[in-house]
């Protein structure tokens, strides 16, 4: 038999021309698709690190430093200009859109200039007696613009710059003008020259200082509108102040007119009392500086003292209560100048922050919040006279040998440091440093208070809390569910837990905040009998069941114990929760939760730590239970198996064997589960009270980063320092998460490595 | 068997049984959860029967009806302390939450009373409660029924008889005229001038871009005038038949006087539903049961979202995780086949598995600031300037919103459908693949027309994953795009139907804001639970379906293994 090979079957072609379209097509389409899905696969990837990118892009304005350079107009460089008006200045600022500047000379004339150019805009002087000539100034505060001149024949004027937008032809045009907040006519002061002058208030009270070194005296001006005329009325009470008994330089009033600051000679600051109790009294004098004092200026707020010296230092006072109760000038912090005199200081007008200018001509901008030198460099050859800050911080100009020089400042963020963020701060009003988190407040003056301490700590106390209620639940649960459960019941308890696992944090944190806390608040003691009689009603559920006869013991198979503990433990809840009342009149007087404010001195939240324990605990449970019991339950048998043969118990064996070998694989869960306390938003939200304390009280709440950023995101302008912040925080939670998580990533694969040979 | 103590604590079985509690416990835990917010969700549609009582307390002594909600025991040293006089030898007191109810008339619609201090309890048949727009529900005795302020039904006695009972059937016919034109009004005012509303805003944006491109020709403004005259006075006749509907509406007026005996009269039109809950019959109380449970569902919200329905949420969480879906499953999938079928295997793969990994453990509110920051902020803005300057400065896209909300959350649960798509890759035998390409097939058409259908089922898995991690999530939808109460649903008649710039409303959400930043927390608390209730069924639902689908997944592939 032979096989006819000579086929009557047509040979395939498969060079047809139109297979072979058919496979250039073919061809194409693979190469198309794997073109597509590396581009696509790698852009999703891309796009999921670009989260981490894109939060680093946010916050890393934060820790540039400032910079300065010469001012451009349209395009061009702003050239040095000639000093607008004669004599020396007094007094140099800038309006809103830094467009204007004023300069006030000694002879008492006020020049408005363009501050590109020097062109001069409006040129005033109030028309004095021949005789009388400009004796001192003072500021009341950069934000009021107001400010006052002391004239030689003892009277005082107060005026104030201000300035009008109009837009013709959609253009902005700001014209500048004077006005007299407290009237054209000069005010009788003293009867000598005034020396020296003080001048603070607000609206229609304000309080003026003046007069010469032994002979002060204190008017107290009120305005009153007449209310059919219209007119603006006067009164004026004068009192003398007591001789001082300090060489004087320079006067400050306070905001609240009370304490009157004397900066003298020899480096010494004074402090007057104006409103003690037997008449106005020098509470201290003080060797605030080793050199001579340079500058003498209260800060934004008026509530802190900057004092300058020939030395290069700036120091900030403030009063702080001591522990008489006594108001006391106390030095907070300085800033060092590398040893050079401090020709000017001027302070920032929405900030919490100063500029200075030496001898050397070097510029250094300082945030006395954030102890911070945002920037040092060089303005000038030699000596500068004089420096102003327009109030948006975003202008410079310098006064240099005659000459005027406008700069523009970069200096979005000076308000942090590592040591504004991480370490205490002693804020204005504070009695010492501390740990604050208060980022707004509703006056323009506030000092903004971003320690993120607070929250750092509070994020870890809940999740401290939650894992104290999770580990040993979700461990102890998933041991016996990987290595005693009868396989029938495990098949019906995973489930559950994935499904635990799924449960929206809202509703743990509403049913935390609306049901659990008044619930544990009305059954305080109830909740820690409960904590005692669980685990003891177990065992002695356990201990009897042991000594029943076998034919009861065997009805249960192997590995159902947990099924019948369902009903031991809610039997050993309600007996828990009913015997509670019982053990709380015998031992905390019929009420627990007053017995632990009133007898323990500890602070009570509805709202506590205790609860989101609880709650977050819930959440993290089922994280944990189901990584350990893919760790345990990977263990290969072959190992248990060997040492139960070999006599142990199950449980020696669970300890001495399984547990080693799956405690990395435990270790990463409790890590994950960690992670996952850290970043959880919603259940603190609703389940505390969200005040931002340091405290590690159980009974007390807490806010954590995550819910700060959810509860003052959506408030937050953009690009501001808060909003940065909290990108700040969020970057600091992805990145927590993202290590912890990594780590227990690399060590979980270790393991399957380790064992998948097994 | 006896067992010595010794022995028995030797063997370590003591920790066993400990173990087995602690899986008991997260049993009862995971189970009394559900079960307490399903009774208290489900409870709350019940209609609760009416008590009558006189309270004493102090020696001031009124009376009062209401439904009592919540029963708790509080110590009576807490109370002496709170200056209540309570009879000696009392430890412990009853005190009850009463819905009172008549919230215009008292004040506040729930008080706690000390269950002792009630007297004279009863439940009268003929007290009724009406359900109203404002002011919470009334309790009370119908009296009488007015139209145009003239008397045309009155009743004065506290018993069930004929002539109460068809002064009753008069009330409900009339609430039933007023309740459909109640909806002829709201289907003008949401409808039809909503409509003419969104189309003059429009007209104005046109006119807007027109101006700001620097088109001179006239004719195209006078085009853009036409229209809105012509818009102007379809209005003006709808506010004509609205003003006609608005009489109608407030034609009747009921008269009735509280438990304490003040009389009050309440305009029909405020009146939702009125019932009489202790002279109802079984079937009835089904019946409203199922009718409010409906009205829960479908019904948009009253009185700050603390009555009504909550059809506007639903609506808004569907259509976010139905965008989002969109957006996941694609991308996730693909990333999924580059890694597992595309990408060489190594260090570098190996690195971007573990990140993807961990994404899913970052916090979600990391991604509701990358989505406020970069989607909102800096993507929205940008669309502004390039399509939409005639807006300005009202922002278009540059605002939290339904689009930036599903784009966030795409890209929280894309992790979660990568690593179920890549699990279910690598779950496909080699011999399979093998196969296909052994026959000829490209290595595209082996992974279209083999691969991907095998792993399908891990695909669905990952993406109900995503849906229900989506749909429970409410961290960073806060920053992005959700509202307390949204004027109008994203989708609807105006052209173009779907408004993805539109801030919508969430289940989850709903739940944080009414249960915490509502006036009433009381009031709202059952529709809290109800609304928890709800979510939780569809989240349950979801990730049950995902685990079927998944073990039915396993034990194919065993199959496939052998």
């Amino acid at each position: 038999m032979s096989i006819d090979n000579s086929s009557h079957i047509q040979d395939l072609d498969f060079n047809t021309p139109a297979q072979q379209r058919l496979r250039k097509i073919r061809k194409a389409k693979d190469q198309f698709a794997r073109g597509g899905i590396a581009v696509g696969g790698i852009s999703v990837i891309v796009a999921i690190l670009l989260i981490f990118f894109y939060l680093l892009y946010e916050v890393a304005p934060l820790f540039e430093s400032a910079k300065i350079e010469r001012w451009q107009q349209d395009g061009q460089e702003v050239q040095s200009y000639a000093l607008p008006g004669g004599g020396k200045t007094l007094y140099m600022t800038m309006e809103e859109q830094a467009e204007i500047g004023l300069r006030v000379n000694d002879q008492g004339e006020l020049f408005f200039f363009n501050t590109r150019n020097g062109e001069m805009l409006l040129q005033q002087k109030h028309p004095l007696t021949d005789s009388t000539t400009v004796t001192s100034f003072t500021l009341a505060s950069e934000e009021s613009r107001t400010f006052v001149l002391g004239l030689s024949n003892g009277q005082a004027l107060v005026m104030k710059h201000d300035y009008k937008a109009t837009y013709p032809d959609g253009k902005r045009v700001i014209t500048p003008e004077v006005v007299y907040p407290l009237g054209e006519t000069p005010i009788d002061l003293s009867d000598g020259p005034i020396e020296l002058l003080a001048l603070n208030g607000e609206e229609g009270e304000w309080r003026m200082v003046g007069g010469t070194e032994a002979n002060l005296s204190v008017a107290d001006l009120s305005l009153e509108e007449n209310l059919i005329t219209g007119e603006v009325e006067a009164s004026t009470d004068i009192q003398a102040l007591p001789k001082l008994n300090l060489a004087a330089n320079k006067l400050l009033l306070m905001p609240d007119r009370r304490w009157l600051l004397i900066g003298g000679a020899d480096g010494k600051v004074g402090v007057v009392d104006l409103q003690a109790a037997n008449g106005p009294q020098t509470t201290q004098v003080i060797d605030a500086t080793a050199g001579q004092i340079t500058d003498f200026t209260l800060l934004l707020g008026g509530n802190s003292l900057l004092v300058s010296d020939t030395k290069g230092e700036v120091s900030q006072w403030f009063l702080v209560r001591d522990e008489n109760a006594a108001w006391v000038l106390t030095k907070i912090r300085s800033f060092d100048g590398n040893n050079t005199a401090i020709n000017d200081l001027t302070i920032e007008h929405r900030r919490k922050g100063f500029a200075t200018v030496d001898s050397q001509g070097t510029l250094r901008l300082f945030n006395t919040t954030a102890h911070r030198t945002a920037l040092e460099e060089t303005v000038a050859q030699g000596n500068v006279d004089g420096i102003a800050l327009s109030p948006r911080a975003n202008a410079l100009l310098v006064e240099n040998r005659g000459q005027l020089t406008l700069w523009a400042v970069h200096n979005e963020h000076p308000e942090i440091s590592w040591d504004a963020l991480w370490a205490e701060v002693w804020y204005e009003g504070y009695e010492e440093p501390d740990y604050v988190w208060q980022s707004s407040a509703s006056n323009n003056d506030f000092e903004p208070k971003y320690s993120l301490m607070p929250l750092a700590f509070g994020t870890l106390k809940a999740a401290f809390y939650a894992m104290l209620m999770a580990t040993p639940l979700a461990i102890c649960g998933a041991i016996y569910t990987a290595y005693f459960m009868a396989p029938a019941l495990r098949r019906k308890v995973k489930p559950i837990i994935e499904l635990m696992e799924a449960l929206p944090t809202v509703i743990l944190g509403f049913l935390a905040g609306l049901w659990l806390a008044p619930f544990m608040e009305l059954h305080m003691a109830g909740i820690f009998v409960v904590m005692f009689t669980i685990p003891l009603g177990i065992l002695l559920f356990a201990f009897t069941w042991t000594q029943m006869p076998n034919r009861i013991r065997f009805l249960l198979p192997d590995g159902w114990d947990a099924a019948i503990l369902v009903p031991v433990v809610i039997c050993a809840t309600l007996f828990g929760l009913w015997i509670a009342p019982g053990i709380e009149s015998l031992l905390f007087g019929g009420d627990m939760r007053l017995w632990i404010t009133n007898d323990l001195g500890i602070a009570y939240d509805q709202r506590n730590a205790l609860v989101v324990g609880i709650a977050m605990g819930f959440a993290v449970i089922p994280t944990i239970f189901s990584i350990t019991e893919d760790a345990i339950f990977a263990v290969p048998k072959s190992l248990s198996y060997g040492s139960l043969a070999l006599g142990a118990t199950p449980w020696q064996t669970l300890v001495r064997v399984v547990m080693p070998t799956a405690s990395p694989g435990i270790f990463s869960a409790v890590m994950i589960g960690m992670g996952r306390a850290v970043g959880e938003t919603m259940i603190v939200l609703m389940a505390t009270g969200n005040t931002p304390i340091m405290d590690i009280n159980i009974f007390e709440g807490m806010r954590t980063l995550a819910a700060n950023i959810a509860v003052e995101m959506p408030e937050s302008e953009v690009g501001s320092t808060h909003f940065r912040i909290l990108f700040l925080a969020a970057f600091v939670l992805f990145l927590f998460t993202f290590m912890v998580n990594t780590i227990a990533e690399v060590i979980r694969q270790h393991l399957r490595n380790k064992y998948g040979s097994l | 068997m006896r067992v010595s103590f010794t022995e028995w604590t030797k063997s370590g079985s003591p920790w066993v049984w400990l173990n087995a509690g602690a899986v008991a416990i997260c049993m009862i835990m995971v189970i009394g959860l559900l079960s307490l917010i399903a009774v208290r969700g489900l409870g709350h549609f019940w209609p609760a029967d009416l008590v009558q009582a006189k309270y004493t307390e102090n020696g001031n002594t009124m009376v009062m009806a209401g439904e009592i909600v919540e029963q708790e025991m509080v110590p009576a040293a807490q109370l002496r302390d709170a200056g209540v006089n309570v009879p000696a030898g009392m430890d412990f007191m009853q005190r009850d939450l009463v819905k009172v109810g008549n919230r215009d008339v008292g004040g506040s619609d729930f008080i706690w009373v000390l269950d002792a201090f009630m007297s004279e309890r009863n439940q009268p048949d003929m007290m009724f409660a009406a359900e109203r727009r404002e002011w919470g529900n009334f309790y009370g005795y119908l009296r009488g029924l007015k139209e145009n302020g003239k008397l045309v039904a009155s009743y004065k006695g506290y018993q069930k008889t004929d002539e109460y009972m068809a002064l009753w059937n008069n009330f409900q016919a009339r609430i039933e005229r007023t309740l459909d034109i109640h909806d002829q009004i709201s289907d003008i005012e949401k409808g039809t001038i909503g409509a003419i509303n969104y189309k003059l805003e429009r007209l104005r944006l046109k006119q807007r871009s027109l101006e700001l491109k620097g088109v001179t020709d006239q004719s195209r403004y006078a085009e853009i005038d036409d229209r809105r005259v012509e818009l102007n006075a379809e209005y003006q006749a709808l506010q004509q038949t609205l003003l006609d509907l608005y009489e109608g509406f407030n034609r009747d007026t009921l008269v009735a006087e509280t438990a304490a005996g003040q009389t009050i009269e309440i305009s029909l039109g405020k009146v939702v539903r009125a019932f009489l809950p202790n002279n109802m019959s079984l079937g009835d109380k089904v019946g409203h049961y199922v009718s409010k449970i409906w009205e829960f569902m479908s019904d948009e919200p009253r009185e700050a979202n603390t009555e009504g329905g909550i059809f506007p949420a639903i609506f808004g969480t569907v259509m976010m995780v139905m965008l989002m879906s969109v957006m996941v499953t694609p991308f996730g999938v693909v990333a999924a086949v580059y890694l597992r079928e595309y990408a060489k295997q190594g260090f570098v793969t190996r690195l971007i598995r573990i990140a993807v990994n961990n994404l899913a453990g970052v916090p979600s509110i990391v991604y509701g600031v990358f989505g406020l920051g970069f989607f909102v902020y800096f993507l929205g803005g940008n669309i502004d300037d390039l399509f939409f300057p005639e807006a300005k400065p009202a922002p278009t896209f540059g605002t939290p919103g339904l689009m930036w909300a599903s784009l966030t959350l795409a890209l929280l649960t894309v992790p979660v459908v990568i690593v179920a798509t890549e699990e279910g890759l690598s779950r496909i035998p080699r011999s399979v693949r093998e196969g296909s390409l052994a026959l000829g097939a490209t290595k595209f058409e082996t992974l279209w027309k083999v691969v991907l259908p095998m792993a399908s089922p891990a695909m669905m898995t990952g993406v109900i994953l995503a849906i229900a991690r989506a749909a429970g999530e409410v961290a960073p939808l806060m920053l992005v795009g959700v509202v307390k109460l949204a004027p109008s649903l994203p989708l609807d008649l105006n052209y173009p139907f779907l408004h993805l710039d539109q801030k919508f409303m969430h289940l989850g959400f709903h739940i944080y804001d009414v249960g915490f930043q509502s006036p009433n927390v009381e009031a709202a608390r059952p529709l809290v639970y109800a609304t928890a209730l709800l979510l939780v069924a569809v989240i349950a639902l979801l990730n049950l379906s995902a685990i079927a689908i998944r073990n039915h997944l396993r034990e194919k592939y065993k199959a496939l293994e052998m």
